[in-house]
C-alpha cells in the first residue's frame, strides 16, 4: 500500500502543469486552457506517428525510455503522503536522496546525449546549456541536502521528512538556495522559458526539438512527474508538517489534503516567480545560481556553527 | 607461493614475436587474480626472500593489502592483454613491446609484494624506467618530450620516496616494512610528520593529485592504447598503495590534519582535473585529466577514513575506506575500459581530435556501446560500478558530521559539495565526449571511413564493461572480497546487511542497485505495454533533421567539442584564462570576408605559473655551471687538483 504512493506522482503530475498554467494565465489576465489540457496532449502525442532523422541511432530512441523509467524509479524512494516506507522490505531499501539525485541525473545525461545525436546546432546548443545549468545547481542541490540529512541524521527521503524541522536558520536558508534550484531544474524562468520555441533561447526545449509522438510525449510527461517530484521533495525537506508516519486511513486522508495544499501552493509560487520575472541572459545565471550556492553553504555552516 | 612462480615465467618469456604471446600474460593475470583473492582471505604471506648480502635482500610478502591490489591490475591484464592481440598486430616492434608489456605488469605486481625497502625502491624504479620506455614508444618527437617530462616527474617523487625510507630506516634501523611498522610507534611526531608529507609528495606524483599531475595528460596520450589503459587503470594506483602503505598501515592514525590535507588535496585534484578534462579535443588527454579526477575522488574516501580515524570513529572510518577502495577498483575497471575504446577509435579514425571524428556508433556498433557504458560508470549513474563507490563517498564524507573537531565539520561536507559539482562535470564531459565522437554525422574523412576492431580488441573491453555492470550491480559481494584489506588498514570491517543491499545501519540508509535494476525493468515494460495501449502501433516516418529551411545540413554545422564547452571557458575563465584569435582575410575590406580562423586555447595554470618558472630556473643555472665544463683538459686537471687539496686541507 505505502509502495504504491508514487503513482500519485504519474497520475497528478500533468494537472499540476496544467494548474500552473492555469494560475499562470490568470495572473497575465488571459482565460488559459483548461487544466486538463496537458493530459489531452500527452494522449493526442502518444497517437501520432512519428518523423525520426535519419541522422539519429539507437541512443535517440532508447532516451525516451530511460529518462521516463529513471523518473518513476525516482518517484518511487520519495515519500508523498506517508512516511512509511522505512521499512527494509519496501522500496526505500533501493535507495536515498543522494541515489535519487543520481538517478535524475541519469535521464539529464541520456537526454543530453539525444540532443546530439540528431546532428543540428540547436540540440547541440540546448544540450551544452543544460549541461552548464546542472553544473552550477548539482552542488547547490547537494548542499541542501547534506543540510537537512545532517539535521536528521539519515540520508533516508522518509527520515527526513519524520523530522519535522520547520525553519530554523539553516533550513530557511537552504529553503531558498532549494527554491532557485527548483526553478532551475524545471526549465523555469528566470533560467529557461518553457513557453518558448525560438530556438536560439532554448535549453530544455532544444534539446527536445527532434522528438515527435510517442517519444515527445514521454518527454513531456517525464518533465511533468519531475516537476512535481522536486515540489515534493521540497515539502518532504522543509515543511513535512502533516506528512501521515503510518497507514491509517483517517491520517492518509488528512495527509494526502495536507499535501496537495503545499503543492498548490508551490505551483502557485512557480507562476508568481514566472510571471514576474524576465528570462535571464544565460550568462548572467552564474551569477543568480552562485548567490544561492552561497545561500547553501551558510546554511550548512549555520547548522554546525549553531545546531539547528 | 608456487602460484607466483607459475605466473612469472610466462610473464618473463614472452619475447616471440607473434600475437599470440599474449596469451601467456593473460593466463598469467587470471593465476594472479586467484593469488590476490587468497591473499586476501588468508593471513600476511613470505612468499621468498632471496638474499644476495646482508643489506641486499628481497623480501616479498603478500598481505590483504597488497592482496587486493594484485586483484585489481590482474581484472585489467587480463582484458588488455586479450585487447593486445589485436591492437598490437599493425605495431612495427611486436616483440619489443610484448617484452616491455610483461616486464611492466611484472614490476607492478612486484611493487605491491614488496615487503622491504631495497625490493620496494628497484621494483618501484623497474616501473618507472619500463613505463618511460613504453611512452616513448612510438619515437615521434611529441612522445619524446611526454618521455622527458614523465621521467623528470616521476624522478622528482622517487627522489622523496628514497628520502622517506631513508628517514624511516634512520629513526628505526629496520628496512622490513612489518619491522619498520612496529618501530614507528616510538617515534616523535616530528619525524612522522616529516615522512607523511613526503610520502603524499613521492607517492602522489605517482599517483597524479594536483599540482604533481603534470606528466599524466603528456604521457597517457604518447604511449599506445593498451600501455595507457595500464598506466591510468593500475599504474597511478601503485601511488595509492604507496600512500596507503606508509602512511595509513606503517605510520597509523595520525593527527586530524593529515586527514584533512588528503581531503583537501582531494578535492582540488577531483574538481580541477575534471574542469581540465572538460576543455581537451585530444581525446586520450581528456582521459588523462580525468585520471586525476578520479585519484581525487578515491582521496577523498581515504581522506575522510583518516580524520574518521582519528577522531575515534572507526567504524564509520572503515566505510569510508571502503569507499576509497570500491572507487580504486572501480576506476581500473572503466577507465581501462576507456582508454581501450579510445584505443579502438584512434586506432581507426587515425586521429587523436575528437572534432574530426562523430557518428562512430553506426560504423563501430560495438566499440560505442562499451565506450558508453565506461563513461556511464565514470559518471557514476547507476546502475554501474562508479554509482556504488561515489555513493559510499558522499557517505563518508557526510559521517565527517559526527566527528568532534569544527574543521572536519566543515571540510568534509564541503569535500562533498566539490564531489558533487565533480560529479555534475563529469556527466557534462562525457556527454561531450560520446556525443561530440560517437553520435552525429561524421565529421571529416577518416571517420567516414571507420572500421569496427577485431574481435580480440572487442573481447577486451567485453569484458571490462561486464565487469563495470557486476561490480555495479553486486556491491555487496564486491565488499565482502576486499573487506580483509579494509580491516587491516582501518582495524575495523564494513558489514553490509547482506542480499545485494548496502546498509549502513549508522544513519539508516541504504542502496541497492539491483532493485534498481529491476524496477527500471518492471516500468520499462508497463510503459511500452501503456504506449502500446493509448497509441496503438503508429508508422515512424524518416526524414531530415530539423535544419530552419535550409536545403541540407552539413557535418560542419554541427555543435562542436569547443562550441560545447565554451560556456564553461566564459564562466570560469578566472581558472582557464581563455586566450582566443580571430584572424580574418578580407578580399575587400571589410565587406567580402575570404575567411575567418578561430583559434582558442587555455593556459594550463600549474605548468604556466609554477612549472615553467621551475625549469627556467634549473635551465639558467645549468647555463652558468655549463662554463665549468669547457672541454679543455687542462681545466679539468686543474679541478682535480683543486679538489684534491681541498680534501687534503678538510681531512687534516
Amino acid at each position: 500500500m505505502e509502495n504504491l504512493q508514487f503513482i500519485i506522482i504519474i497520475i497528478f503530475s500533468p494537472l499540476i502543469q496544467g494548474i500552473i498554467r492555469k494560475f499562470k494565465a490568470g495572473l497575465q489576465g488571459r482565460v488559459g486552457a483548461g487544466i486538463l489540457q496537458p493530459y489531452y496532449d500527452i494522449i493526442r502525442l502518444l497517437k501520432k506517428e512519428m518523423v525520426l532523422s535519419t541522422v539519429t541511432s539507437w541512443i535517440f530512441k532508447i532516451t525516451p525510455y530511460i529518462v521516463f523509467i529513471s523518473t518513476i524509479v525516482a518517484a518511487m524512494m520519495v515519500p508523498v503522503i506517508t512516511t512509511k516506507i522505512t521499512t527494509k522490505s519496501s522500496f526505500s531499501i533501493m535507495g536515498d536522496v543522494i541515489a535519487l539525485i543520481y538517478i535524475f541525473a541519469l535521464g539529464k545525461c541520456f537526454m543530453a546525449l539525444a540532443a546530439l545525436d540528431a546532428g543540428t546546432a540547436f540540440g547541440g546548443e540546448g544540450s551544452s546549456r543544460e549541461m552548464i545549468v546542472s553544473i552550477l545547481v548539482e552542488p547547490m542541490i547537494m548542499l541542501c541536502i547534506f543540510t537537512t540529512a545532517i539535521a536528521a541524521g539519515s540520508t533516508n527521503l522518509a527520515r527526513i521528512a519524520e523530522q519535522g524541522y520547520i525553519f530554523t536558520p539553516s533550513h530557511v536558508l537552504a529553503l531558498f538556495a532549494f527554491m532557485v534550484a527548483v526553478v532551475a531544474d524545471t526549465g523555469r524562468i528566470p533560467v529557461d522559458n518553457p513557453d518558448t520555441h525560438l530556438e536560439l533561447t532554448m535549453i530544455h526545449e532544444g534539446m527536445l526539438l527532434e522528438y515527435s509522438g510517442k517519444y515527445l510525449a514521454l518527454m513531456e510527461w517525464s518533465h511533468y512527474m519531475k516537476q512535481m517530484l522536486l515540489f515534493t521533495l521540497a515539502v518532504d525537506m522543509f515543511f513535512p508538517v502533516g506528512i501521515a508516519h503510518n497507514i491509517e486511513p483517517s491520517s492518509l486522508i488528512v495527509s494526502s489534503g495536507v499535501y496537495s495544499l503545499k503543492i498548490l501552493f508551490m505551483a502557485g509560487m512557480m507562476a508568481i516567480i514566472e510571471s514576474t520575472r524576465a528570462k535571464m541572459r544565460f550568462f548572467q545565471l552564474p551569477s543568480l545560481l552562485g548567490g544561492s550556492f552561497v545561500l547553501a553553504v551558510l546554511s550548512l555552516l549555520t547548522f554546525i556553527m549553531i545546531g539547528k | 607461493m608456487l602460484f607466483f612462480v607459475g605466473a612469472v615465467i610466462p610473464l618473463i618469456s614472452v619475447r616471440k614475436t607473434k600475437n599470440y604471446a599474449y596469451i601467456l600474460p593473460t593466463t598469467g593475470a587470471v593465476t594472479l587474480a586467484i593469488f590476490g583473492a587468497y591473499l586476501l582471505f588468508t593471513p600476511p604471506v613470505n612468499i621468498s626472500s632471496i638474499s644476495i648480502t646482508p643489506v641486499l635482500e628481497f623480501v616479498f610478502r603478500g598481505d590483504a593489502i597488497s592482496g587486493f591490489f594484485i586483484f585489481v591490475i590482474s581484472i585489467l591484464t587480463f582484458s588488455v592483454s586479450i585487447y593486445s592481440i589485436g591492437y598490437t598486430k599493425s605495431l612495427a616492434n611486436k616483440g619489443v613491446m610484448g617484452f616491455l608489456f610483461s616486464i611492466f605488469i611484472l614490476s607492478m605486481y612486484a611493487v605491491v609484494l614488496s615487503g622491504n625497502i631495497i625490493t620496494f625502491l628497484i621494483s618501484w624504479e623497474t616501473m618507472s624506467v619500463v613505463s618511460y620506455f613504453l611512452v616513448t614508444f612510438d619515437r615521434e618527437e611529441k612522445s619524446a618530450r611526454a618521455g622527458l617530462i614523465y621521467a623528470v616527474m616521476t624522478h622528482v617523487g622517487t627522489a622523496f620516496i628514497i628520502a622517506l625510507f631513508l628517514i624511516l630506516y634512520k629513526y628505526t634501523g629496520y628496512t622490513d616494512f612489518s619491522d619498520i611498522k612496529t618501530a614507528v610507534k616510538d617515534l616523535p611526531d616530528a619525524i612522522k610528520t616529516v615522512v607523511f608529507v613526503f610520502a603524499v609528495i613521492g607517492f602522489g606524483t605517482k599517483a597524479g593529485i594536483i599540482p604533481l599531475h603534470t606528466w599524466l595528460p603528456e604521457a597517457h596520450p604518447a604511449a599506445p592504447s593498451n600501455i595507457s589503459a595500464l598506466m591510468s587503470g593500475v599504474m597511478i594506483k601503485t601511488g595509492i598503495y604507496g600512500i596507503l602503505r606508509i602512511a595509513v598501515d606503517v605510520l597509523g592514525i595520525g593527527p586530524e590534519w593529515w586527514g584533512i590535507a588528503i581531503l583537501v588535496i582531494g578535492a582540488v585534484s577531483s574538481v580541477l582535473g575534471i574542469l581540465y578534462a572538460l576543455m581537451e579535443h585530444d581525446i586520450k588527454r581528456l582521459l588523462a585529466y580525468c585520471s586525476v579526477e578520479n585519484i581525487g575522488i578515491i582521496l577523498l574516501g581515504i581522506g575522510a577514513s583518516m580524520v574518521l580515524a582519528s577522531n575515534g570513529l572507526y567504524k564509520l572510518s572503515a566505510i569510508a575506506m571502503t569507499a576509497g577502495l570500491y572507487h580504486t577498483l572501480n576506476h581500473a575497471i572503466f577507465k581501462g575500459l576507456l582508454f581501450l575504446g579510445a584505443g579502438s577509435v584512434v586506432h581507426s579514425t587515425h586521429t587523436k581530435n575528437m572534432e574530426d571524428m562523430g557518428g562512430l556508433i553506426k560504423l563501430m556498433p560495438y566499440t560505442a556501446i562499451f565506450f558508453l557504458i565506461g563513461s556511464i560508470s565514470i559518471c557514476a549513474l547507476p546502475f554501474f560500478n562508479g554509482f556504488v563507490s561515489e555513493w559510499l563517498t558522499y557517505q563518508s564524507l557526510l559521517f565527517g558530521f559526527k566527528s568532534v573537531s569544527v574543521t572536519a565539520k566543515v571540510v568534509a561536507p564541503m569535500g562533498g559539495a566539490a564531489l558533487a559539482f565533480t560529479g555534475a562535470l563529469a556527466i557534462a564531459c562525457f556527454v561531450k565526449v560520446f556525443g561530440i565522437s560517437f553520435l552525429g554525422m561524421p565529421r571529416s574523412d577518416h571517420a567516414e571511413s571507420a572500421k569496427e576492431s577485431s574481435p580480440s580488441m572487442i573481447a577486451g573491453m567485453a569484458i571490462l564493461a561486464l565487469l563495470c555492470l557486476v561490480f555495479g550491480i553486486f556491491p555487496d559481494s564486491t565488499i565482502k572480497l576486499f573487506s580483509p584489506a579494509v580491516l587491516s588498514l582501518t582495524g575495523a570491517e564494513y558489514m553490509s546487511s547482506g542480499k545485494n543491499i548496502l546498509y549502513i545501519s549508522e544513519i539508516a540508509s541504504g542502496l541497492s542497485p539491483l532493485a534498481i535494476l529491476v524496477a527500471m525493468l518492471a516500468i520499462f515494460f508497463a510503459a511500452v505495454v501503456l504506449i502500446r495501449v493509448v497509441g496503438g502501433k503508429r508508422k515512424i516516418t524518416y526524414g531530415d533533421s530539423w535544419d530552419c529551411g535550409i536545403p541540407s545540413l552539413t557535418p560542419r554545422m554541427q555543435y562542436t567539442a569547443t562550441a560545447f564547452t565554451k560556456p564553461i571557458r566564459i564562466i570560469f575563465k578566472k581558472i582557464y584564462r581563455p586566450r582566443q584569435d580571430v584572424k580574418i582575410s578580407y578580399t575587400l575590406k571589410p565587406l567580402l570576408v575570404k575567411s575567418i580562423k578561430y583559434s582558442s586555447e587555455i593556459t594550463p595554470f600549474f605548468d604556466r605559473y609554477f612549472y615553467k618558472p621551475v625549469a627556467n630556473f634549473i635551465h639558467s643555472i645549468a647555463g652558468k655551471v655549463k662554463y665549468l665544463q669547457s672541454g679543455a683538459l687542462h681545466l679539468y686537471l686543474g679541478y682535480i687538483l683543486a679538489t684534491l687539496i681541498l680534501l687534503l686541507v678538510f681531512m687534516s
